[in-house]
């Protein structure tokens, strides 16, 4: 084109340390994270770390990190869901219902369950999407109505006990069907859980490599090699060893594997499917993605959906696992699930944020609540501390944008 | 010499290891109109931020003078405190709030912490005559159009006794009639003592209003020049550091046979929808023709615009819109789009981009469905996209991973044209593609529409610059109160007739 007339792009001297300074901000996340269990090890004398403590931590706090998938979403498109708490009080009552009281068969009420959280999603993503309500407004009135409705349906008391199979996905742990691993450093492992912890660590690098390759071939810059395999190293080490951990206790918990599935497959939705960037879109700017032909209403609106069933699958296992869905359940779970989106790097705004943070944001608290409650500390020391996480993680977002910017 | 009220001395601003100023150094005279050109990222409103305290003493190298004594400011307070004023591009006033109350902001008439309101709408409008602005002082901002909202900041800085006045780009939003008011209170100002400092991308202002003219170009000091007896191209070349002896790049137009036809075009305000502000509006477009659209600010061209393209403003919206012979169905954006029609919009920050994203998920974001087989964005496909368009539109960026918030006016320009040309549309509609760019960048821009209309694609361009549309189209459209009011080939326009036809209506 004109190139005569331009001159040539300056090379920025500031470009590596900018480089840099992404980086930190976008795997401090990660690096608290490491800090943190370090901490609660060392205080704990490495309590934190046995094999039944980390799948306690994992299935205490399973129903939190599936509601953290649906919240990111709803945050990255510039909204909130306060409902969430009432939503799996409301969906885990109507399991019982159908379960317990209408001896309907587990995968049938299930799936019943699932469809009453999408119902609800659209009932509040109507208004938000195609009435043009503040969520904020439509999701407190939903965190009343939905509360209500699960005392009408439950009365005072609780419905329980659940079928088996719905107490298994909650609580339960997958078979060891191949036997176990002799003595020796593994010592008493299930071999099918390690055979699992391998197979998923070779698919995850196998598919980074290609990813690699991919960017390379089409000329994009990517991580120096020894950094590339140092990083796919530490992922597998961390992953094999909460695997072997667990192997050695009482294999995986179903809800591990539930929500590897659920954070692969939205991450994915996330990152590379046209919805997911359309969501981005709306949250970064909504006026340029709605003069870009995004169909701003119905992505909102589905995004709301997808909130919705997230929920009722944490109300049905939340009930599961306490065998009984009660009127109080679920009370404050929108809090810790919002805080975890925001632990995890969302912005307050919209347009930023990623599944697998609000994940990592999600088992930060995790991961306080249980090394606190080991060492002893009162409820309210854990809440305060919580708290204050949630204060520095986004003061640290901050500070780090405002320097980037200057 | 002895008579400078301000000098500002061997300033150096760095940020993070680039430099935005280098050695900088301006002397402005008691009493005079000041400019400073220079291209978009020359460092003017860091220079000025410097000025006004915004980056505190010691945060940059050098000293500021102001009438004979050193300066340090910590803040804008400090500053203004000695009578330093700085109106940014962006207005700063409360739009709810009443013309007085925006006028005594962090400035009350109080009584022991109770606001004196007698006083204060008093001598609001006091302030409002010496501006002459004819309004209510109790009247809301909302309720005023940009330019007397100008004026009113204006009378905002002379509440605070201002002595040196700094407007950054004042008319940049204003239409001519407001741009002419507003110059010409500035020239009464200067008659009453204040000096102003003026940053201003519209050289024919410039060379109207100002006494003398400070250069700035990649953050130094070119020249200094007394405004009387320079002319523009003198100014630009300063700018530019090279002779500009044509501001539009050559081109032979290959016009080919009728593309886009808009009919009977009639559209209502959505504020008040008995209000009429497309009325019966024609228009035509060819293939391989650049068009222009001309009119006053509030004539309905971007009304227009946006409510052809997916009906994104108005209501009560009739009329047909025919393509190729056949009449299309636009109203929503996905539809217009469908149809070969792109709307890149005069504020590219609000409804151009997403600034939190990076060059490649802006450049694919209206055609994503072209890189996504069966609802999956391929990385790869959408990186050699971006990559294609940086080099052939020269965008300049460290790479397309780059957050669109950090580049600069120009390139954030072509990041939005690189988006609606991904589209590969039959029709571009540009509203105001130049709008807050400097002038190297805009001849690029120019270049880059004349390749798109020599590939066979119909472009419309709607711009306040007459200058521009003259040079660039080969038909212009004027548009008067919502009514097509003329429309003038390349050979017979001129800026006089231009503005007879957009005045139309208004005048008789």
């Amino acid at each position: 084109m004109s190139t005569e007339l331009a001159p040539a792009p300056v090379a920025k001297s500031a470009a590596p340390q900018r480089r840099f300074s992404i980086n930190l901000r976008q795997s401090g996340i990660y690096v608290a994270f490491a800090l943190i269990v370090v901490l609660f090890t060392v205080l704990t004398d490495g309590a934190l770390l046995t094999p039944q403590n980390i799948s306690n931590i994992i299935v205490q706090n399973s129903y939190v990190l599936i509601l953290a998938i649906g919240m990111i979403l709803v945050i990255i498109g510039g909204h909130i869901d306060l409902s969430v708490g009432s939503v799996v009080a409301l969906t885990g009552a109507i399991c019982a219902v159908l379960t317990v009281q209408m001896g309907l068969p587990w995968p049938l009420a299930v799936v019943i369950t699932l469809a009453a959280g999408a119902v609800i999603g659209a009932a509040q993503g109507y208004w938000v999407a195609f009435f043009g309500i503040p969520a904020f407004i439509v999701t407190l009135a939903g965190m009343l109505v939905f509360r209500a409705l699960t005392l009408t349906v439950l009365g005072n008391q609780g419905i329980g006990p659940f079928p088996d199979q719905i107490r298994t996905l909650a609580n339960g742990f997958t078979e060891g069907y191949l036997g176990n691993v002799g003595l020796g450093p593994l010592g008493g492992a299930d071999l099918l859980s390690l055979l699992v912890g391998v197979v998923v660590v070779a698919v995850f690098g196998f598919t980074q490599w290609r990813t690699r390759k991919a960017r390379l071939s089409y000329g994009q810059v990517v991580d120096p090699f020894p950094i590339f395999v140092a990083k796919i190293a530490l992922a597998a080490a961390v992953v094999l060893a909460v695997v072997v951990q667990l192997a050695r206790f009482r294999n995986l918990p179903w809800v591990l594997v539930l929500l590897a599935v659920l954070a692969l497959g939205y991450s994915l939705m996330a990152n590379k499917s046209v919805f997911g960037r359309h969501i981005y879109a709306i949250g970064g700017n909504l006026q340029a993605a709605t003069l870009s032909g995004v169909k701003v209403k119905q992505v909102t609106f589905w995004v709301f959906v997808n909130m919705g069933v997230l929920a009722a699958l944490a109300g049905v296992i939340f009930a599961g696992r306490l065998n009984q869905a009660g009127p109080t359940a679920g009370t404050a779970f929108e809090l810790d699930a919002i805080a975890a989106a925001f632990i995890g790097g969302a912005a307050v705004q919209g347009g930023v944020g990623k599944v697998v943070g609000a994940i990592t944001g999600g088992l930060i608290m995790g991961v306080i609540n249980n090394g606190m409650s080991l060492i002893g500390a009162q409820s309210e020391q854990v809440m305060l501390v919580k708290g204050l996480v949630l204060l520095a993680a986004v003061a640290y977002d901050v500070w780090t944008k405002r320097r980037g910017r200057a | 010499m002895s008579d400078d009220i301000l000098v500002m001395h061997g300033i150096t601003k760095r940020f993070a290891g680039v430099t935005a100023l280098h050695d900088v150094s301006l002397a402005v005279q008691r009493g005079e109109i000041h400019a400073i050109c220079g291209e978009n990222g020359a460092g003017k409103s860091t220079l000025m931020k410097v000025l006004s305290g915004v980056h505190p003493h010691g945060s940059y190298e050098g000293e500021i003078v102001f009438e004979g004594e050193p300066c340090s400011f910590a803040s804008v307070r400090d500053s203004e405190r000695r009578g330093i004023v700085i109106i940014h591009q962006e207005l700063a006033l409360c739009g709810q709030l009443s013309i007085a109350e925006n006028l005594y902001l962090g400035n009350e008439r109080a009584k022991r912490g109770f606001i004196d309101w007698n006083r204060t709408n008093h001598a609001a409008g006091a302030l409002l005559a010496r501006v002459g602005l004819r309004e209510n002082p109790t009247t809301p901002i909302n309720e005023l159009g940009v330019g007397k909202q100008q004026l009113v900041e204006i009378a905002k800085a002379l509440a605070k006794d201002v002595k040196l006045l700094i407007l950054d780009e004042p008319t940049a939003a204003l239409n001519d009639d407001d741009s002419a008011h507003l110059l010409d209170l500035l020239d009464g100002l200067r008659d009453e003592g204040i000096t102003s400092v003026i940053i201003s991308h519209k050289l024919n202002e410039v060379t109207r209003i100002s006494d003398s003219i400070t250069i700035l170009r990649d953050g130094r000091t070119i020249e200094t020049l007394p405004a009387g007896e320079v002319s523009e191209e003198r100014i630009i070349s300063g700018m530019v550091g090279r002779d500009l002896e044509n501001r539009f790049p050559p081109r032979t137009p290959k016009v080919g046979e009728e593309v886009l036809r808009i009919e009977d075009w009639t559209v209502h305000s959505p504020s008040q929808p008995d209000r009429v502000v497309v009325h019966n509006a024609t228009l035509s477009l060819r293939r391989g023709e650049i068009v222009g659209l001309a009119g006053l600010m509030g004539a309905g061209r971007t009304e227009l615009a946006m409510s052809v393209f997916g009906r994104s403003y108005g209501v009560g919206v009739s009329g047909r819109v025919i393509k190729d012979g056949r009449e299309i169905d636009t109203r929503t954006v996905r539809k217009a789009i469908e149809h070969g029609l792109a709307y890149v919009s005069e504020d590219r920050k609000r409804y151009g981009l997403n600034l939190i994203e990076d060059v490649k998920r802006n450049v694919s974001a209206a055609g994503l469905d072209k890189i996504a087989p069966r609802g999956w964005v391929n990385d790869g496909e959408e990186f050699s996209v971006a990559e294609k368009y940086r080099r052939s539109m020269n965008i300049k960026t460290p790479n397309v991973g780059t957050p669109t918030s950090s580049l600069s006016g120009g390139n954030q320009q072509k990041v939005v044209l690189a988006k609606w040309m991904f589209t590969d549309p039959d029709v571009l509609i540009l509203d105001e593609p130049t709008r807050g760019i400097d002038v190297g960048a805009k001849y690029e821009i120019y270049s880059i529409i004349n390749e798109l209309a020599d590939q066979g694609r119909a472009v419309l361009v709607i711009s306040s610059e007459l200058p521009e549309l003259l040079g660039l189209c080969d038909r212009v459209y004027a548009l008067s109160e919502g009514r097509i009011t003329g429309e003038l080939d390349r050979a017979e326009a001129t800026q006089e007739r231009l503005m007879h036809h957009m005045t139309q209506g208004q005048t008789s």
